[in-house]
């Protein structure tokens, strides 16, 4: 019953579908990036308090919430991998790793960027700043656990419990950290309360979330054919797929 | 012969004791490594005690995480390179609980041996004799639930050759809750304000981890070892 799922999970039909469906999502994040971008940079109003400068909210918050979706999904797919042994969930994990952890130092750059006109500071310990910091780390262990080990199964195991160890976390390091500033005092950096957004600042941020969202579907697929490469590279279909 | 579970696991725990306390040296050394990193800070900081008492709880804290990380690269090594932790693997008993087990001993050992000489550490670093109880609870309880991480990024890490760094760099990530609660709790101490929101928190995140972690540690040993 299951055997067209296996099939489809095989290597050779993963890497031939990452390949034709990594064009699409390019293609697709392309058009709602430049959208988000020219909509959000140039057409959406001023932020009343904070001039222009909040503009960088479009490109901030996507990778913010991308950096938590890619860890979701890398341990997701490690998870799938460990418990049905579908050895591709490996490759999806390796592959979703990297991009995550990019999109993890776009948010904390882009944090502390908006952080210099608004709070003053490039860096303070807010929160939320904190916790994606911690989640960075988080992306640095699984990286460097699935690397150490000389036989690339047992550290694809290995890392993909970190990962899973890790996702059961994040939620307790986020409000761990939250909790922590009230418990110390008040907010010493006046934090900017999120304020209802009118419509003509959201759309261009969702356009964007979308964009980023095909933009990670688009740099997986392009990994994921590299790492299938990287783990077949003694198949026969490897050698027929380079050559042709 | 057949062992039920909870001698096997007396047995264990009896045997990693009698194997530290063979070995005084290696019992000592992370206790005088929390002494040190304690003594670096007044020295690199301030010797006034008025400000190192509102640092003392976080320095506290940091030189616990730091002197229980140093140790918990043994918990297992020593056991899978002479080949023991695949014999008890093989001994018919759950990993498991042998697992449960080594992670007790190792907290015997590292974690309430740190309580016992925290006062003296706390005195050094002008925290108030009332607010012992607290920093020290909450250190009994902190390290307990750091030596179950940390049995999780030992069995992680047990197969590789220059695992130490790699499980401080897993390890430490996922400790953090524990330094904002822990060090929390002892500031609250020291200042004379209730303190029981904070060691609520490690006590939850304690029974948490020592529910969840004996499975990811037996599992993550099962990794490395087959």
């Amino acid at each position: 019953m299951w055997t067209w799922f296996y099939k489809l999970a095989s290597p050779p039909s993963v890497y031939a579908a990452a390949g034709a469906l990594a064009p699409w999502f390019l293609a697709t994040a392309a058009v709602a990036i430049v959208y988000g971008l020219v909509d959000g940079l140039v057409f959406a109003p001023p932020d009343y308090q904070q001039g222009d400068a909040f503009r960088i909210v479009y490109v901030h918050a996507p990778s913010a919430w991308m950096s938590l979706f890619s860890y979701t999904s890398m341990a997701l797919a490690g998870a799938i991998a460990l418990v049905w042994r579908i050895k591709i969930g490996h490759a999806v994990a390796a592959a979703s790793a990297p991009i995550g952890a990019s999109f993890t130092l776009l948010a904390l750059v882009t944090g502390s960027l908006w952080g210099k006109p608004m709070w003053g500071t490039y860096w303070a310990w807010d929160p939320r700043l904190t916790s994606e910091l911690i989640l960075l780390f988080l992306y640095f262990g699984v990286m460097s656990l699935r690397s150490a080990f000389e036989d690339p199964a047992r550290g694809d195991r290995a890392a993909a419990l970190l990962g899973i160890v890790g996702l059961v976390n994040v939620p307790i390091i986020h409000f761990s950290v939250t909790w922590w500033n009230s418990l110390h005092q008040g907010a010493t950096v006046a934090k900017i309360g999120k304020p209802a957004m009118s419509l003509s600042m959201l759309w261009p941020l969702l356009a964007m979330l979308l964009g980023f969202m095909l933009f990670y579907g688009a740099v997986l697929c392009m990994r994921l054919q590299g790492e299938v490469l990287n783990r077949e590279r003694q198949a026969k279909w490897v050698r027929e797929a380079i050559k042709s | 012969m057949n062992v039920g579970v909870f001698e096997a696991f007396t047995l264990v725990v009896r045997r990693e004791l009698c194997l530290s306390f063979r070995r005084p040296e290696q019992l000592l050394q992370p206790l005088v490594f929390f002494l040190i990193v304690t003594t670096l800070f007044p020295l690199g900081l301030s010797l006034q005690l008025s400000l190192l008492r509102d640092m003392s709880p976080g320095v506290l804290w940091v030189a616990a995480l730091l002197s229980s990380l140093l140790s918990l690269d043994a918990l297992f090594k020593g056991d899978a390179d002479d080949g023991t932790l695949e014999q008890l693997a093989l001994s018919g008993q759950g990993l498991m609980v042998i697992v449960v087990a080594k992670t007790c001993a190792h907290w015997l050992v590292t974690g309430a041996a740190l309580v016992l000489v925290s006062p003296v550490v706390g005195t050094a670093l002008g925290i108030p004799v009332a607010a012992f109880a607290t920093m020290m609870l909450s250190l009994g309880v902190g390290t307990l639930t750091l030596s179950w991480l940390g049995a999780i990024g030992a069995g992680l890490t047990v197969g590789l050759k220059r695992g130490n760094v790699l499980l401080s760099l897993i390890v430490l990530p996922l400790a953090m809750p524990l330094l904002i609660f822990g060090a929390g709790a002892t500031d609250r101490a020291i200042s004379g304000t209730n303190a029981a929101g904070a060691l609520y928190f490690l006590a939850a995140l304690c029974v948490f981890t020592c529910t969840l972690a004996p499975f990811a540690a037996t599992a993550a040993l099962r990794i490395t070892l087959e």
